[in-house]
C-alpha cells in the first residue's frame, strides 16, 4: 500500500467514525427513480430536523425501485432496518422515534439486516429472493454510500485496486488480468474488453484517449446512469485503470445533457478525485498522470455508437464513421482511442482487486461475471438487479421480479433496447448470457427487460419500437433513414387493419436492405424487433396482416420538424 | 419567457458570456450550443452567428449541428417544460392515454406551447425512470407512477405557477 493511499485510508476512517460512531444514521435512497416518487421531499423533511443523535445521509438507490422512496436506518448496534414506500410524514415519525427511543419502529419496515436474528415480524433482507438471488459486483456499493463522496468510497476499499495496479502491476499485467477475466463489453456488442485494450496499449502515440460511454438512450435501460448516479467513483477508478493499462492520459465520460442527477454525481466524484490526488499529475505519488472530463451531448440516440460518439465529443453531428480505421488506430481527433461502456468499466476495479480467476468463478464459460438487468413494465418488482450470468429468464422474472403484476400472465419481453428483440414464453427458459440470448433471437444488450402481460398487442409494441428507431435514425445512411420510416408506415397500417397482402414480405425486404446498407447497428439491427416477434407471435401477426384483428388506437409520436426559422 | 425577450445587443452579450465561460475545458460547437440552450432555453439566430465566430467555423457548420440534435429549439419555450414519455415501458403502462389527457388539459396538439405560453409540451423517448413508469417530467424533475388523476394534479399546479 502506497503512503498516499494509506493517508487517504486514515482520513476516511476518521470521516466515517464521525458519521457513524454512537449515532443512528438514516440513509435516504435518492436518484432518478426515487425522485420520480418523492424521495427528494423525504430527504428534505429529514434534513430539516436536527437531533444530535441522528445523522441523515443521502445515498443512491439499492435497485429495489418498486419500494421507493426507501430509507435505511443504521442503528449503533450495527443492525439495519429497511423502510419502504416512505412518505414525508412517515419519514418524520421514523426520525422522531429514533431520536428518543431505542426500540424498532415497525410501520413501513419491510426487512432488516443483522448478525443476530431480530424479534420482528418482517424478514431478514438476505432471506428475500429479490435480494439473495443477486450477486453484486459492479453495484456492490448501491444504497450504501453517498454518490461521489470519496471517503465513503475509500472506506469500502475503494481505490485499493488502483493502488495495487499502480505499485504492484505493470500496464501489461493489468491488460492480461482483464483479458483473462473473460470480461466482455456490456454496451451491446459483447466484445472481449481485454482484447480491445490490447489493441490500444502497444500504440506509441503521445496522445491516446479512453472514453466511457454513458449515452444510454435505450428505453427500458437505466443501469449506466444508475451506476453514475449511485457509485460514480467505481467508474472513475475503472477508467483510470483503463488509462493505466493502455498508457493513455486523457478520458471523457460521455452523457446526454439534461440527466442532471448522474451528471452532478460524476462531476462531484471527478472533483473529489482531483482534490485527493487520485486524478491529475502523479496519481497517488506514482509516475502515472491521468485527466478526466465530462462531455455532454445533445439528444441523439445514435451518439451512443462509438464513432458517432467521437464526432459528438468533437462537437459535430453524431453520425457514425466508416470503419476502418478503427478507433484504436484513429479515433477521437484522429488519435488512438478506446471506448467502453459504463458497466464494463465498473467491473474492472473488482477484477483487479480480487483477480481474474475470482471473476471467472461467476457466470458461464463464455459470459463471465454478472449482468445488470433493469426490469420494468407489468412486473411486481421493477428495479435494477445484478445477477450471475447463466440465470434463466424465468428465474429473473419469478424469483427476482415476483411475476406479473396483473391478472394475466407474462406474455412477452422486450430485451436489449429497441434494436433488440421480442421474446415469447417459449424463450423464458433461456439462460441470460450473451450467446444464449442471441440464439433466442433477442440480445442481452444493455440489460433492459420490459415485461408485457397479455393485454399488450405484439404489433403495437413493435410499432412503438420502430417509431423510436425511425425518430432516432441519424439520417446518414438512406437505407436506415428511409427504411425505418417505410417500416413504420407498414406497421401502422397493420395496426389499423388496413394491411396489404404482401406486407410481411415487404417488411423483410426493407429489413434486409437496412442490414446490408447501413454503417452502424441502428440500421443493421432495425429489423430485429420484427424478425424476433415473428419467431414467437407468427399467428398474432398473421391476424393483423389478414386484417382480422381489431384496429388499434392511433399512436401519438413526435414528428421531426425543421427548425421553424429555417423555413 | 416571452416578457423577458432581450433586445439583440443584450442577447449577444448574454450569449457571449455563456459561450466564453463554459465550465468544462473542451469547447466545441456542440458544447457552445448546449451552453446557450442551458442559459436562454433556446438558440436564437444571434447565437448561431456568435458561436460561428467564437469557434472559427461557418454559420452553416453551426446550423448543421444545431438542426441535428432534437433538444435544440429556435424559439423561446414556455415558462415550464413538460416532458411526456412515450418509450415502450411507459407505452405499455398507458402513456398514450396520459399524453392525450395532457393535450386536453393544456389545449396543445402534438408538441408545442400552450396559448398563454406558460407550458411547452415535448415528447421524450425515455426519461430514465422506467421502473416508475408511466413518467412525465417538469423542467427535468420526474413524476412517476402516473395515472389520469395525478396528471390532472400536476398540470393544475403547472398552470397556477
Amino acid at each position: 500500500m502506497s503512503q498516499n493511499y494509506k493517508n487517504l485510508k486514515n482520513l476516511s476512517e476518521k470521516y466515517i467514525s464521525d458519521i457513524y460512531d454512537n449515532k443512528v444514521v438514516i440513509k435516504v435512497q435518492t436518484g432518478t427513480s426515487g425522485q420520480a416518487v418523492g424521495a427528494d421531499e423525504v430527504l428534505k423533511t429529514l434534513e430539516a430536523k436536527n437531533s444530535k443523535e441522528i445523522n441523515v445521509l443521502e445515498v443512491g438507490s439499492m435497485g429495489l425501485m418498486y419500494l421507493e422512496p426507501m430509507i435505511v436506518v443504521c442503528l449503533p448496534s450495527k443492525d439495519n432496518i429497511y423502510y419502504a414506500n416512505v412518505t414525508e410524514n412517515i419519514a418524520s415519525e421514523i426520525y422522531d422515534h429514533y431520536s428518543s427511543k431505542e426500540t424498532i419502529y415497525k410501520q413501513n419496515a419491510f426487512a432488516y439486516e443483522s448478525n443476530s436474528s431480530l424479534d420482528v415480524d418482517f424478514p431478514n433482507i438476505n432471506d428475500l429472493p429479490q435480494f439473495s438471488n443477486q450477486l453484486r459486483i459492479a453495484t456492490r456499493n448501491f444504497g450504501d454510500i453517498t454518490p461521489g463522496d470519496i471517503f465513503q468510497y475509500i472506506n469500502n476499499e475503494g481505490y485499493s485496486a488502483l493502488d495495487k495496479a499502480l505499485f504492484e502491476m505493470s500496464p501489461e499485467e493489468v491488460v492480461e488480468e482483464v483479458k483473462n477475466s473473460g470480461l466482455r463489453g456490456r454496451g451491446g456488442a459483447a466484445f472481449p474488453t481485454g482484447v480491445k485494450w490490447s489493441f490500444l496499449a502497444p500504440n506509441q502515440a503521445p496522445t491516446k484517449y479512453v472514453l466511457c460511454n454513458c449515452e444510454e438512450g435505450d428505453p427500458g435501460a437505466y443501469n449506466d446512469k444508475g451506476i453514475l448516479e449511485t457509485d460514480p467513483h467505481t467508474l472513475v477508478e475503472g477508467l483510470i485503470l483503463n488509462g493505466y493499462a493502455t498508457n493513455s492520459n486523457k478520458s471523457y465520460v460521455f452523457i446526454r445533457q439534461g440527466h442532471d442527477i448522474p451528471i452532478n454525481a460524476i462531476e462531484r466524484a471527478i472533483k473529489e478525485a482531483y482534490d485527493n490526488g487520485i486524478l491529475g499529475e502523479n496519481i497517488l505519488g506514482s509516475n502515472f498522470s491521468f485527466d478526466m472530463e465530462v462531455s455532454l451531448t445533445g439528444d441523439s440516440y445514435v451518439a451512443g455508437e462509438e464513432t458517432a460518439l467521437m464526432e459528438a465529443i468533437e462537437g459535430k453531428r453524431s453520425t457514425p464513421r466508416f470503419k476502418p480505421p478503427f478507433p484504436a488506430a484513429s479515433g477521437l481527433w484522429k488519435k488512438p482511442t478506446n471506448i467502453n461502456n459504463v458497466k464494463t468499466i465498473s467491473y474492472v476495479p473488482e477484477i483487479i482487486k480480487n483477480g481474474s480467476e475470482w471473476f471467472k468463478g461467476t457466470g458461464t464459460e463464455k459470459s463471465t461475471g454478472t449482468a445488470i438487468v433493469c426490469l420494468s413494465g407489468h412486473i411486481n418488482r421493477p428495479g435494477m438487479y445484478e445477477i450471475p450470468m447463466g440465470m434463466t429468464i424465468n428465474d429473473v422474472l419469478e424469483n427476482i421480479g415476483g411475476g406479473s403484476n396483473s391478472e394475466t400472465d407474462i406474455k412477452m419481453l422486450q430485451t436489449g433496447g429497441p434494436l433488440g428483440g421480442v421474446l415469447g414464453k417459449e424463450a423464458f427458459s433461456t439462460k441470460i448470457d450473451f450467446d444464449e440470448m442471441a440464439k433466442s433471437g433477442a440480445i442481452l444488450g444493455s440489460g433492459g427487460i420490459i415485461v408485457c402481460d397479455e393485454s399488450v398487442s405484439v404489433v403495437d409494441l413493435i410499432r412503438n419500437l420502430v417509431a423510436f428507431n425511425q425518430f432516432e435514425s441519424c439520417g446518414k445512411c438512406f437505407p436506415c433513414r428511409l427504411g425505418n420510416t417505410h417500416m413504420y408506415d407498414v406497421l401502422d397500417r397493420l395496426c389499423n387493419s388496413k394491411s396489404e397482402p404482401n406486407d410481411l414480405a415487404l417488411l423483410e425486404r426493407i429489413g434486409n436492405s437496412m442490414k446490408i446498407g447501413s454503417l452502424c447497428g441502428h440500421g443493421q439491427l432495425g429489423y430485429n424487433p420484427i424478425s424476433s416477434s415473428l419467431k414467437y407471435f407468427q399467428s398474432e401477426i398473421s391476424d393483423s396482416i389478414n386484417n382480422i384483428s381489431e384496429p388499434l388506437e392511433k399512436m401519438l409520436i413526435p414528428t421531426r420538424t425543421r427548425p421553424n426559422n429555417l423555413e | 419567457m416571452t416578457d423577458n425577450i432581450l433586445d439583440s445587443d443584450s442577447l449577444r452579450s448574454s450569449i457571449n458570456e455563456s459561450i466564453s465561460n463554459q465550465k468544462r475545458s473542451t469547447v466545441t460547437v456542440l458544447s457552445s450550443l448546449l451552453a446557450v440552450q442551458d442559459s436562454l432555453h433556446y438558440i436564437p439566430d444571434e447565437a448561431i452567428e456568435e458561436i460561428a465566430s467564437f469557434c472559427k467555423v461557418t454559420i452553416n457548420d453551426v446550423w448543421s449541428v444545431a438542426s441535428f440534435y432534437t433538444n435544440f429549439r429556435f424559439t423561446p419555450p414556455g415558462d415550464k417544460t413538460l416532458d411526456v414519455c412515450w418509450g415502450p415501458s411507459c407505452h405499455i403502462n398507458g402513456a398514450q392515454k396520459l399524453i392525450t389527457k395532457a393535450h386536453d388539459l393544456l389545449d396543445i396538439e402534438g408538441e408545442g406551447e400552450s396559448s398563454d405560453n406558460k407550458v411547452t409540451l415535448r415528447y421524450s423517448t425515455c426519461l430514465g425512470a422506467c421502473a416508475q413508469s408511466p413518467v412525465f417530467a417538469i423542467d427535468h424533475k420526474m413524476f412517476g407512477k402516473l395515472d389520469e388523476g395525478k396528471v390532472e394534479t400536476i398540470i393544475d399546479t403547472l398552470k397556477k405557477e
